[in-house]
């Protein structure tokens, strides 16, 4: 469980880009936070591994206080919360098996990972997560080598090798186009149930974060002005989100089949 | 009508007053700075006949004393690759630590010094400096490799560093990786190949530096080629300097080719 207590972040240079943010995750699933650009959606996932010092408030992992931890503790804390990146941030220059390992990081020596020694059981486990998103005998690739879905899918497999208790996603779809943002989504979400992970996913799609999250938190100007399902999602909450605009276009029926909806018209172009 | 809009391009210098003062007080120091040479034409007059006798006893070119030209070029040649290798491996700590992205200021500012430093005085400076110290030969001419290398290489890798991709340093960190991990897995890959490539520069670099320094005494080549001029053995001399071209030459290539095969 997290719990995010009067979170705020201001920047040496005044910017306060979180005002006192407070909220729970209780439940495995996906929670996608929405919200127009500098609303503190990023600053708001790196506060909680720490990436980024929030200047007052608390976030607790389950009964760990990360805001309160030293060094040593908080890299042990960033061993159970996976991340995954907007522009990937792979490195590019190791291979995919080696980017996928590299979520072990936190567990091996310095001379296991130097050596690039890790343990059977990981090795497995990162052939197993390759064949499950779709990248099986890409191991030795070089990342750098890759289009930016299959670099997501790399992405996504380092962040569940670290068999995670919480998902921190930032942005995972934003470099992508919208057949490739809809299946990394899809494969993410189906994973994050799968393994019981809640996860945290900021998302300036909102027909995505509609079509794919169980619950959409709604930031503005670093403040949570939103809080509910994804039906609740109507044209007044979005204007508290954005700001006033036409929404009519931008809402999706509720019972409306988001594959069908894919299947439709892709139809309709042919 | 016709269109009488005209746009010309701002001027670097706004003010005219400022923009034609600077530029006439550029003009009145040039006429200055060439009165103030003192250039006696008597002497260059002198100088070219004699340069024209230098020539003439120059040629040709005399490689009967080969064993002393191989013996300076080896000598070169092994002082240029001890520092390097040397230069190479200590410019390590202090490029990392002069990288602004990942260390604390203080430690940053310390090992700035160090390049600011070793970086302000010549390679003939250095070597003057040394020769005093542990005496003329090539050990003088090593060291002072060694420093030349190790400002050049660290200064180098430290802007390699800052350039690097901050995004994948995060995403190592975010799996709760430690300092030195973070450096091998995702600042090391980074690096590498520029760090080998300016590594392999400095080595053909240090072969020319060598040559200079064995002039003020740091052994090598130019410790015989000093001596040649000091005798009046010009023939020697020449023969000398066609062997460091040559030697410049491989050494140019030899570092092309390894660098365009790093990547």
């Amino acid at each position: 469980m997290l719990k995010i207590t009067d979170l705020v972040k201001e920047y040496p240079n005044g910017l306060r880009a979180l005002k006192g943010v407070t909220l729970t995750i209780a439940d495995p699933g996906v929670v996608a936070v929405i919200g127009p650009s500098g609303a503190g959606k990023s600053t708001l996932i790196r506060c909680i591994n720490r990436l980024v010092d929030p200047t007052s408030g608390r976030v607790v992992l389950d009964d760990m206080d990360v805001t309160a931890l030293g060094r040593r503790d908080l890299r042990k804390a960033r061993r159970r919360m996976g991340m995954i990146f907007q522009e990937y941030n792979l490195v590019e220059r190791l291979t995919v098996m080696e980017n996928v390992l590299s979520g072990r990081l936190g567990y091996v020596s310095f001379w296991q990972a130097w050596r690039r020694r890790y343990p059977p059981q990981d090795v497995a486990a990162a052939f197993d997560l390759l064949d499950r998103v779709g990248l099986d005998g890409r191991e030795n690739t070089r990342a750098d080598a890759l289009s930016g879905g299959q670099r997501q899918r790399v992405g996504i497999a380092r962040a569940l090798m670290q068999r995670p208790d919480l998902l921190l996603v930032d942005e995972p779809t934003a470099s992508l186009d919208p057949k490739t943002a809809r299946q990394i989504m899809r494969i993410l979400v189906e994973l994050a149930h799968e393994l019981g992970t809640p996860a945290l996913v900021n998302i300036h799609d909102v027909h995505l974060a509609q079509s794919f999250a169980d619950r959409v938190i709604g930031l503005c100007d670093g403040e949570v002005v939103f809080d509910g399902g994804p039906a609740d999602l109507t044209a007044e909450a979005l204007t508290a989100i954005y700001g006033e605009e036409d929404w009519s276009a931008t809402i999706r029926p509720a019972d409306e089949d988001d594959e069908n909806g894919e299947n439709a018209a892709v139809a309709e172009a042919v | 009508m016709a269109d009488t809009r005209i746009w010309r391009p701002p001027a670097l210098i706004e003010s005219p007053a400022l923009r034609h003062g600077l530029t006439l007080a550029v003009i009145l120091y040039l006429v200055w700075s060439i009165g103030g040479l003192d250039i006696d034409w008597g002497r260059v007059s002198q100088g070219l006949p004699r340069a024209g006798r230098m020539f003439e006893r120059m040629f040709p070119p005399n490689f009967e004393r080969w064993e002393l030209l191989v013996r300076g070029v080896v000598e070169s040649l092994e002082m240029a690759l001890v520092s390097s290798l040397v230069g190479m491996i200590i410019a390590v700590p202090i490029g990392l630590c002069a990288a602004g992205n990942m260390v604390p200021k203080p430690v940053y500012l310390a090992a700035r010094a160090i390049i600011v430093v070793t970086r302000t005085f010549h390679e003939v400076i250095w070597a003057l400096f040394f020769v005093k110290i542990v005496g003329f030969g090539p050990l003088a001419g090593v060291l002072t490799l060694i420093v030349a290398s190790v400002s050049f290489i660290s200064k180098m890798l430290a802007e390699d560093i800052e350039n690097m991709n901050m995004g994948q340093v995060e995403a190592v960190r975010a799996t709760g990786a430690s300092f030195p991990k973070i450096l091998l897995y995702a600042v090391t890959p980074q690096i590498l190949p520029r760090y080998l490539g300016v590594a392999i520069y400095r080595l053909d670099a240090n072969i020319r530096h060598s040559t200079v320094v064995g002039i003020v005494g740091g052994g090598g080549i130019g410790m015989t080629l000093t001596a040649t001029f000091k005798r009046y053995d010009y023939d020697f001399s020449l023969a000398i300097l066609l062997t460091i071209i040559a030697l410049v030459f491989l050494g140019e290539f030899f570092s092309s080719w390894v660098r365009g095969r790093l990547r």
